[in-house]
């Protein structure tokens, strides 16, 4: 006897939901539970404490700057970030020569790891083996070498510089995609019109390349705002707890002060955050699709 | 042609120095690695002083060479074998739960990564899976299951039904049709769901920073990132540049050779999405 198409689909899909309902779901209720127990690192589950983790994330006195802290570096980024892939994807669309080697060398830092390229540019960075520390000095336009992990402005500058390295020929790829479905007949009408590069730009490129953007706008945002590896390997946190993201809390609270209990609430913190940013921006890109 | 040329010169010098930002820093790690730096296991001249350091620190780098490659490859087989198996049900079969799966494997995407490390720390550890290879490469092949199950699936609606009908009608059972018929028509999204497994696995660091304590099992990333951290004080950049270059060169050799799949990945994604 044959297997009917209903079963033999079951049986396909089995194991994709098994590792659904084992490594996602069962451990998304877990983290509910954990948010509301006393939940110590090393004894486990010692019990119902609600709602005192939460209050706990609240009263930790990082937890407001590092709200802060990630607001603006996510702000930071998306701007330099986006800005710079929208110009790198304009300046290989075309089939000039060279355009191919130009997509492959803007986008080789994308093939890293985020924590790899975070090492690579400690290095770069290290005042005293790094050549960019003491190039300022030499061109004559300081006094002193400059310390690019000193200071918390320089900090944060520093690893923007480093995640737009990492990560422009990514959205770079995003965008051309985009751009290169924008049929070629509308360029060929605003070029009859006597349309001028700007205009052209303005008002066919843009906005026919948003559903792109918009792609990218989200990516970027939810990627930054769980910024980790990279301040967890450049700046440690440093200096002065200045450059301490949201996602560096959790972990803080889970291995550092070994409280699972205050790292799952933080995460709960977090997930609402999250899942309430994608749905405002989904409902303002709506809202400006209709408009 | 000259004033062609000309007309060229600012796009080649933009793009150009652009290029060199780029790949500067790459270049910049690669030379530093083999040159003489104080406070290094190559204190003058140019030699690979700092790759040995990498070789005898710790465990050793065959060890965490070979905890990486464990990792990345059940990663890839877990992530291109469920995703295989689950694309084809979701193109091809109507089954009970079907859409609310589909949507609950996309939903990994909106939960936030830490989120679900912090209970999976705790879930891990009475499954006895905690501090393990396969419990982290298992953690890595969840993350991968929502672009890995939406690239096979509309890999698989791009075949025509009538080739994997004909293949039922010769007496093929659907898994013979799935092995003769099917498989050699999606390897191309096979190998762009195995390309972003393999990068993802290679290149993570919280996963393992969470899951993994003890050191022996360390994949590389993890390992560099320690051993700049143990030499208190008097840092060796000399040996965190060398480990930069034996985590980059895979991933770019790699990336290199299959970029075209790398970039169908991208495709599909603004189609569909």
């Amino acid at each position: 006897m044959r297997v009917s198409r209903t079963i033999q689909g079951l049986g396909y899909a089995a194991p994709t939901a098994l590792f659904v309902t084992v490594f996602f779901l069962l451990p998304l209720l877990l983290v509910g539970q954990m948010s509301l127990s006393d939940w110590p690192l090393l004894a486990g589950d010692r019990g119902t404490n609600a709602p005192e983790n939460y209050t706990d994330v609240t009263a930790s006195t990082l937890f407001w700057p590092a709200v802060r802290f990630t607001l603006l570096y996510t702000a930071l980024v998306t701007v330099v970030l986006l800005g710079l892939a929208l110009l790198l994807a304009l300046l290989v669309q075309e089939s000039r020569p060279g355009a191919g080697f130009y997509r492959t060398v803007y986008f080789l830092p994308g093939a890293l790891g985020l924590a790899s390229a975070s090492l690579l540019f400690w290095g770069l960075y290290s005042p005293t083996t790094g050549p960019l520390s003491r190039l300022p000095q030499h061109l004559g336009l300081a006094d002193d070498p400059v310390s690019f992990l000193g200071t918390p402005t320089s900090a944060l500058l520093s690893t923007v510089f480093l995640v737009v390295w990492k990560f422009a020929g990514f959205y770079m790829l995003i965008l051309l995609v985009g751009l290169q479905r924008i049929p070629h007949e509308v360029y060929e009408a605003a070029r009859m019109d006597g349309a001028s590069r700007a205009q052209t730009f303005r008002s066919i490129t843009l906005p026919l390349l948003r559903p792109s953007l918009a792609l990218s706008l989200l990516l970027c945002v939810t990627g930054s705002l769980l910024a980790f590896d990279q301040f967890f390997v450049l700046t440690k946190g440093g200096p002065d707890n200045s450059t301490v993201t949201v996602v560096q809390l959790i972990y803080r609270e889970a291995f550092q002060r070994m409280d699972l209990g205050t790292a799952a609430a933080l995460s709960i913190v977090v997930l609402g955050a999250l899942l309430l940013l994608n749905a405002l921006q989904f409902r303002g890109l709506r809202h400006a699709d209709e408009s | 042609m000259l004033t062609r040329a000309l007309g060229r010169t600012p796009h080649h010098v933009l793009a150009g120095g652009l290029a060199v930002v780029f790949l500067f820093p790459l270049l910049w790690n690669a030379w530093a690695s083999v040159s003489a730096q104080p406070g290094t296991a190559q204190e003058s001249g140019h030699g690979l002083g700092n790759y040995r350091t990498l070789l005898e620190y710790d465990a050793g780098l065959w060890r965490y060479l070979l905890n990486s490659t464990v990792v990345s490859a059940l990663t890839v087989a877990l992530t291109v074998s469920v995703s295989l198996l689950g694309g084809y049900a979701f193109a091809r079969f109507t089954f009970p739960g079907k859409n609310l799966l589909f949507l609950l494997t996309l939903a990994i995407l909106m939960v936030p990564y830490a989120t679900l490390l912090i209970p999976l720390y705790v879930l891990l550890g009475r499954l006895h899976l905690q501090n393990s290879l396969i419990g982290l490469s298992l953690v890595l092949a969840m993350f991968q299951l929502p672009f890995a199950t939406f690239m096979m699936r509309i890999s698989f609606e791009a075949v025509p039904r009538e080739l994997e009908e004909s293949a039922l009608v010769d007496g093929c059972g659907t898994a013979g049709a799935l092995r003769r018929v099917l498989l050699p028509a999606v390897r191309p999204g096979l190998i762009t769901v195995g390309l972003f497994a393999f990068l993802a696995a290679w290149n993570d660091f919280i996963a393992p920073l969470i899951l993994i304590s003890d050191s022996a099992k360390a994949p590389l990333p993890l390992a560099v990132a320690t051993l700049r951290q143990q030499s208190m004080g008097a840092v060796d950049y000399g040996a965190t540049e060398a480990g930069v270059v034996v985590l980059a060169v895979p991933c770019l050799l790699v990336f290199l050779l299959l970029q075209r799949h790398y970039v169908r990945g991208f495709m599909s994604g603004a189609l569909k999405g």
